[in-house]
């Protein structure tokens, strides 16, 4: 009980002293949302130094029509049998249901309630994760080197008009497919981080007592839910960050999306690094430069670093349409 | 000093040697820059030595550790702790830096034509280091010695705890400019966001007058040394005041 289990986190937490990745990539023209996951794979790869144990990707696409929703699933273990999965899930919901697998992750879309959907998993498909909801986002994270994570999900081949994503060195919560990054709350929202929190534990009461359900010990879902619980009382996301500053204690450079905002915030004091480059066809995010370096026109970008406290925000193609 | 002209010198092809980082690793890079450029250069009229670097691409530790009297271009942007340590070498880079340029800078010269960013000449202890656009926050932190030159604006804590040295600032400070400080000197020419425990504002004597203009040479920036402001330690931090209650 004592011996092996601290040696094991003093070492990782020696490791961890400025890392995790995060990056981004917002793309301004609807021409380019082709090459979305070809331009995102290089800058997770490289970020892949700063976070080697785990990865994951959300990438948002054109949002599927209402009443449908899209489910992010991930069925770790086995040799996913994602056939008779279709064929079971048909009739959950109401109508058809479309299922595009990728190795142990599928992504099902449907017209079933979220709840509906859950407690069916539990009861047919225990060994299903659910990953994300909503009407744009997919996502994809697991343990293992960002590079091989990219492969076995093709991102590459991913189409879509904004994505984030996260390299992750494990600090204050285990490894594992469920505490790797991006979290996500709610309908088409998701948060990569950068830093760790310090009051997690009292955040993660406070909304628990609030009938909020958690599924890891790990501070940047406390973070997340906060967020996410912040916008259903009616705050915009960046209402939400403002509020944030003075409930959640630690360091940050937080990475957020929905299907109409990409978000950036650094906390007061900026110890977790980030690097913003803009031109005319992209907004791209980085923990460093060099994962932004390959984007095209990267060298006549608008490259810039985010000040603390700043929240920036970008519009999506998604919200352009709407508007 | 930085032009391929000099080569009319027989010092071999030390005088326009072109390094391409897509082609060699840094740490090949660097290798060659402690070990077999000093060995070329010794007997030589040093100063004619010059390095191009070309795609950094914002890799880190881009001409780390010289030690030697060599110009080195580095064409684009580099990432953290480029021309870190760095002793009588003259390092320039075409572009925007990482975290730690110049960290513990010991002499010579490092200057970057774009934006730096966090601990810009952190420990810098001799030579001079010039940032042509902003430094981000924490520059110059812990300074022991180096002259740093920001002809843009500089971030919260610049100067913390630095020790000796100046740091003169063009445009505005950050939060907290020089909180802790001890000995160093800083000179801001624009407004002040606040100033950190123990900093205070003096009045600016002949003496400072001509530091900044020196400086302001120096980096080769226009400016007129008198508009500048003068931060330096109030010098309570230096004593246990056992009156204070530790309040301070």
């Amino acid at each position: 009980m004592i011996g092996g289990e601290i040696v094991v986190q003093r070492i990782v937490c020696g490791k961890s002293t400025a890392m995790c990745g995060i990056v981004g990539l917002l793309l301004k023209r609807p021409s380019g949302c082709e090459s979305l996951g070809r331009l995102m794979t290089p800058m997770l790869d490289c970020m892949g130094d700063r976070g080697p144990d785990s990865a994951g990707v959300a990438v948002f696409t054109d949002p599927v029509a209402e009443p449908l929703r899209r489910f992010s699933l991930y069925w770790p273990g086995v040799a996913p049998d994602w056939d008779r999965f279709r064929d079971a899930v048909q009739g959950v919901g109401h109508g058809t249901a479309d299922l595009d697998p990728v190795a142990d992750n599928a992504v099902l879309t449907m017209n079933v309630e979220t709840e509906t959907l859950v407690s069916w998993l539990e009861e047919a498909f225990p060994g299903i994760h659910l990953l994300s909801v909503g009407r744009s986002l997919r996502l994809f994270k697991d343990e293992g080197h960002p590079r091989e994570i990219a492969a076995r999900y093709e991102l590459d081949a991913m189409s879509g008009t904004h994505a984030v994503g996260h390299t992750r060195m494990a600090t204050e919560s285990r490894v594992s497919p469920a505490h790797a990054h991006p979290f996500t709350a709610g309908e088409d929202f998701c948060l990569v981080h950068n830093g760790s929190l310090s009051n997690p534990n009292s955040v993660r009461r406070q909304l628990q007592r609030r009938g909020i359900v958690f599924q890891t010990d790990n501070d940047t879902e406390a973070g997340c839910r906060f967020l996410e619980w912040r916008m259903r009382e009616g705050d915009s996301l960046e209402e939400a960050l403002a509020a944030s500053f003075d409930v959640l204690d630690g360091f940050f450079t937080f990475l957020m999306a929905t299907s109409e905002k990409l978000v950036l915030v650094r906390d007061a004091f900026a110890c977790k690094p980030a690097v913003v480059a803009e031109t005319d066809e992209y907004v791209a995010v980085g923990s460093e430069f060099r994962s932004l370096a390959h984007l095209p026109g990267v060298h006549s970008a608008d490259v810039f670093e985010p000040v603390p406290e700043q929240i920036y925000s970008w519009s999506t193609l998604v919200a352009a349409v709407t508007e | 000093m930085t032009g391929q002209e000099n080569n009319q010198d027989a010092a071999m092809d030390i005088t326009g040697l072109k390094f391409d980082l897509d082609e060699i690793s840094v740490r090949d890079l660097n290798g060659f820059l402690h070990r077999e450029l000093p060995e070329q250069i010794e007997g030589q009229e040093s100063e004619k030595a010059w390095v191009e670097i070309l795609n950094p691409r914002g890799r880190h530790s881009i001409a780390a550790g010289l030690d030697c009297p060599v110009t080195v271009e580095v064409q684009g942007h580099a990432g953290y702790f480029v021309a870190g340590m760095n002793k009588r070498a003259h390092v320039n880079v075409h572009g925007n830096v990482g975290w730690s340029v110049a960290e513990n800078i010991m002499s010579g010269s490092v200057r970057v034509k774009g934006h730096a960013s966090e601990s810009a000449a952190a420990s810098g202890q001799g030579g001079l280091v010039v940032i042509e656009g902003d430094a981000s926050s924490r520059c110059a932190i812990s300074l022991k010695g180096s002259q740093v030159v920001v002809a843009g604006s500089v971030g919260h804590f610049s100067a913390f705890m630095a020790q000796a040295g100046t740091l003169l600032v063009c445009g505005d400070a950050g939060a907290n400019l020089g909180d802790s400080l001890y000995e160093a000197v800083i000179y801001v020419g624009g407004s002040i966001d606040s100033l950190g425990a123990d900093a205070r504002e003096e009045a600016m004597e002949a003496s400072d007058v001509e530091t900044v203009q020196e400086l302001l040479s120096l980096a080769g920036l226009d400016g007129d040394p008198t508009s500048f402001r003068r931060v330096a330690s109030a010098r309570t931090l230096y004593h246990w005041n056992s009156e204070a209650q530790q309040e301070y």
